[in-house]
């Protein structure tokens, strides 16, 4: 039956046409159906990274484009590195990573663990949890602003009903040492449902008759839980903490949102100084051997993390 | 406490249960009061949106949503009311309550940008994906893992470190602060994600469909038209609605590249400004309506998250 009809459809079609649709090796449907992705990713993302490594030893300034370009040579790489404010930048940066990784990952887990116990209407309460890190962060970012506040901001008045600090001293973006804290806190806010989330897909791959035959032992909870739940949910964990890794090494909007770097430099992460340098002041080739770096950083780090969680894996 | 004659040793017990529930509920409510905080806020009147102590119950108004939508500049009370007689709802409440407006909005046609920019690139993204992913899960291809690894690794650049060359090459092409220019962006930025989720998708739909397909005399392209496709549906729409949620959210390479005729409204709403600094309830109305799809989604895609977010590496 479909084959008469295929057969029908095959005489309808005028010859030449037909020859060629029929004509397409598989080979040649495959590069057919490949090539268009892989052009548009040469276009959009490979040239402008070569164009990147090009434009990184030069002196040109995109808001000056009829000056003429001077061949630095690895001056600018140079610079990069001996920059003290470069270094205070990843320094920052490590810092922000560090915290909201430790502080994700330990709640993450919690609530995963927690949720792992299948309660009465666990299901639609785990889908609340997970709305924050649905949102986009730069209009969450801009509206944490407003719940910071000094004076009129939700936050700060929690902060201080709870605590009974007046509400004019809790300055969560202007004071230094509280500034990054305040960036840290929406971060995890956000994030955290994304860590429970691949952690309870962990936990939910552990067989039960492991713990059956631990049951069997009589090995306590408290060794179950380490010789167990922990070392089997590892690489999960580690999945979560290599796509939260990458990502807040590029953090860029929300930090935008809420301090804009400030106060002084005390929140400016790598991104930031990238786009001081790049569109404020407008220092294209210097600008580009810092993105460079830390493209080559991000990839360096990144392959180096996944060598140690595929060895996790094997084990 | 009931006996049960089918007992578990491994079942949490029903205590544990509880507190873990109570834990969770605790959380959630807490993760949840700033959203519901934007949401009252969206309600307020300005004086009421910054009171101190915040103002846990107000009387609602809609003025936030008329600044928002507003085309009207800046003018006196005395101005307004010299004004011929009120022309829809929005221009009847600011009357009403003799309000100031301030600016004139441009939150309809950032959102109209956003919705153009998200749309099209995700159709894009989804069609070019649909395409690779089929490719690489059914013909061999030379080097294919090293070809996917190409596709996921263009994820690993800061947004802003591509910008700049993006930057200077839209400049020569005519293509900066354009639609078209943000559409192929976030083409590019989301294939990747597209490739890989399609690729586990159409991976799990048996080969066996087209062969019998071809036995039947379909071409290689019919059988992936007739029996590929229909089995990927659900599986492109998670592909589809993922790349919407991103190009939805996206601010870096949106607020660097954009900043006037194809600006979104990620960018955008900060910058909504009143009389005397940012106008919160505007920016919460803005705010609103601007998560409300994703909420949507949110839900409807609850399954498929994981998967979604781990570029396929996690399946629940």
């Amino acid at each position: 039956m479909l084959n008469r009809t295929a057969e029908n459809v095959a005489r309808a079609t005028p010859e030449q046409l037909a020859r060629k649709v029929r004509g397409v090796s598989d080979r040649g449907l495959a590069w057919l159906f490949i090539s268009p992705t892989i052009l548009l990713l040469l276009a959009i993302n490979i040239f402008p990274l070569f164009w990147a490594i090009y434009l990184s030893f030069t002196n040109y300034r995109a808001n000056r484009p009829n000056e003429v370009v001077k061949n630095l040579g690895f001056a600018n790489y140079q610079r990069i590195l001996g920059d003290q404010d470069v270094w205070i930048a990843m320094q920052t940066t490590a810092h922000f990573v560090f915290w909201t990784i430790l502080l994700q990952t330990l709640i993450g887990f919690t609530l995963a663990w927690l949720i792992d116990r299948k309660f009465r209407g666990h299901a639609f309460w785990t889908t609340l949890i997970l709305v924050p890190m649905m949102l986009s962060p730069a209009v969450v970012g801009n509206f944490w602003r407003f719940l910071y506040e000094p004076q009129i901001g939700l936050f700060s008045y929690v902060i201080s009903f709870v605590s009974g600090i007046p509400p004019t001293s809790i300055q969560m973006l202007s004071n230094v040492s509280l500034a990054p804290w305040s960036i840290i806190i929406v971060d995890t806010w956000m994030w955290t449902p994304y860590v429970m989330l691949i952690c309870l897909a962990g936990l939910r791959s552990i067989p039960e008759y492991i713990y059956e035959a631990a049951e069997v032992d009589r090995a306590s909870n408290w060794r179950q839980f380490w010789s167990i739940t922990l070392p089997m949910a590892l690489p999960f964990i580690m999945l979560a903490v290599l796509f939260r890794g990458i990502e807040n090494f590029k953090m860029f909007d929300m930090v935008n949102l809420l301090t804009g770097g400030g106060p002084g430099s005390t929140t400016e992460v790598a991104s930031i100084t990238l786009k001081r340098q790049a569109f404020e002041s407008w220092r294209t080739g210097y600008s580009s051997a810092f993105a460079i770096i830390l493209f080559v950083a991000v990839f360096g780090l990144a392959n180096i993390y996944v060598k140690a969680l595929n060895k996790v894996k094997q084990r | 406490m009931s006996l049960t004659t089918a007992h578990s040793v491994v079942a949490p017990s029903a205590n544990s249960k509880r507190i873990a529930g109570a834990i969770i509920i605790a959380y959630a409510l807490i993760s949840i009061v700033p959203l519901l905080w934007i949401f009252a806020t969206s309600f307020k009147t300005p004086p009421d949106s910054i009171a101190y102590p915040p103002k846990l119950l107000f009387q609602p108004s809609l003025e936030g949503y008329c600044n928002l939508f507003t085309t009207r500049t800046r003018q006196t009370p005395e101005y307004i009311n010299s004004l011929g007689p009120a022309t829809g709802f929005c221009d009847e409440t600011t009357r009403k309550r003799n309000m100031v407006i301030a600016g004139p909005s441009n939150f309809l046609p950032r959102f109209v940008n956003s919705l153009i920019i998200a749309f099209g690139s995700t159709f894009c993204a989804v069609f070019l994906g649909t395409l690779s992913a089929y490719g690489f899960s059914r013909f061999k291809v030379p080097l294919a893992d090293d070809l996917l690894f190409f596709i996921l690794s263009t994820r690993f650049m800061p947004p802003i470190a591509v910008a700049i060359p993006i930057y200077l090459m839209y400049r020569e092409l005519g293509l900066s602060d354009t639609a078209l220019g943000m559409i192929l962006l976030y083409t590019a930025v989301n294939v990747s994600l597209a490739v890989w989720l399609l690729k586990g998708f159409i991976d799990e739909i048996p080969r066996e469909y087209e062969e019998a397909a071809m036995i039947d005399g379909y071409t290689r392209l019919q059988a992936f038209w007739r029996t590929v496709l229909p089995q990927a549906t659900t599986g492109i729409a998670a592909t589809a609605i993922f790349c919407l949620i991103f190009a939805w959210n996206e601010y870096a390479f949106a607020a660097l590249l954009t900043s006037g005729t194809a600006q979104t409204a990620p960018p955008f709403i900060p910058t909504i400004i009143g009389e005397g600094g940012q106008d919160w309830p505007a920016v919460a109305a803005g705010t609103t309506i601007f998560l409300v799809p994703i909420l949507v989604f949110t839900i409807l895609l609850r399954k498929q998250l994981l998967r979604g977010i781990t570029f396929g590496a996690v399946r629940k």
